[in-house]
């Protein structure tokens, strides 16, 4: 950065670079595997209250679960991903959680 | 007996259930509680003053196939990721799950159920605001989780359980099994 010794304009024009900002390097995301046990209704109640999704969205990633056997159901930084991993086990439903381009 | 519903002008989930089934229901989670509290968190073979000063939780997944369930290990292929994981949340997450048992059987016995069963034709009558509800809710997934995972239940495995005899006590504990299924069915539907 050059220029720190000058004197400050009157206003500043923001000169935000998008290569500057910081972004966390690879997403994570939280995987609810498909168990024997957890109801679809039930697991529906869970993505919609704990995640906010509308209804059409929370029946469709349950579908995943039931049918592909699993769903990502949520992505962001590692520290979000570790609070959704842990929701879900108070919830009692299978969730793990790794770097999104992990296969 | 024993269906969740909506009050309709108070809002509160209600059901009611015989003494027999308000007892079973008790009895199940006490088992849940004794579980949580029964396998320490964290193995306590050492000096005294050390245990105390160890804030932190386990690192390796319990050997019981139910808490191993109960509480899965959150990241597959990094086992320092999990281990550390493990040690920052089981002990919240086995807190969190003995109180909720706890919960079902506090409203029951505050419904009039008594410490032993005596009398036949005894009712309950259960009356929750919505979050005791939620926490009905989730304490009976973790008795299904359990219940199922001694039994060895998989999907579509319905016909096995029915083709056993009546008196075979796996065939009743999934009898029971289902019979909560049910029963959160129904509270599932209470609160959509």
């Amino acid at each position: 950065m050059g220029g720190v010794t000058a004197p400050s304009p009157v206003e500043v024009e923001p000169t935000f670079d998008t290569d500057e900002i910081v972004r966390p390097a690879t997403p994570w995301v939280t995987i609810v595997w498909n168990d024997p046990v957890n109801l679809m209704s039930y697991v529906t109640y869970v993505f919609r209250t704990y995640f906010g999704y509308d209804k059409r969205k929370a029946e469709k990633l349950m579908m995943e679960v039931h049918e592909d056997g699993r769903s990502v159901v949520s992505s962001g930084s590692r520290e979000e991903m570790e609070r959704d991993v842990q929701a879900m086990h108070e919830y009692g439903l299978w969730a793990t959680m790794q770097r999104e381009d992990q296969p | 007996m024993g269906a969740f519903t909506r009050h309709r002008r108070s809002g509160a989930v209600i059901a009611t259930f015989s003494g027999f089934e308000a007892d079973l229901l008790r009895s199940l989670a006490s088992q849940i509680v004794e579980l949580l509290h029964h396998e320490a968190a964290v193995p306590d073979d050492r000096d005294p003053l050390e245990a105390l000063m160890d804030f932190s939780g386990p690192t390796t997944a319990p050997e019981d196939p139910v808490l191993a369930r109960l509480f899965p290990t959150a990241y597959a292929d990094d086992e320092e990721a999990a281990a550390e994981f493990r040690r920052f949340t089981e002990g919240t997450l086995r807190e969190g799950k003995a109180k909720a048992a706890g919960t079902i059987i506090d409203t029951l016995e505050d419904a009039g159920l008594p410490d032993e069963l005596r009398e036949d034709g005894l009712t309950i009558d259960v009356e929750m605001d919505e979050p005791t509800a939620q926490t009905w809710m989730r304490s009976f997934t973790d008795i299904r989780l359990a219940l199922a995972t001694r039994l060895g239940v998989e999907d579509g495995d319905e016909e096995y359980w029915y083709s056993l005899p009546d008196d075979d006590p796996r065939a009743q504990a999934h009898d029971i099994y289902e019979w909560v299924g049910w029963l959160q069915e129904t509270l599932v539907g209470a609160l959509s």
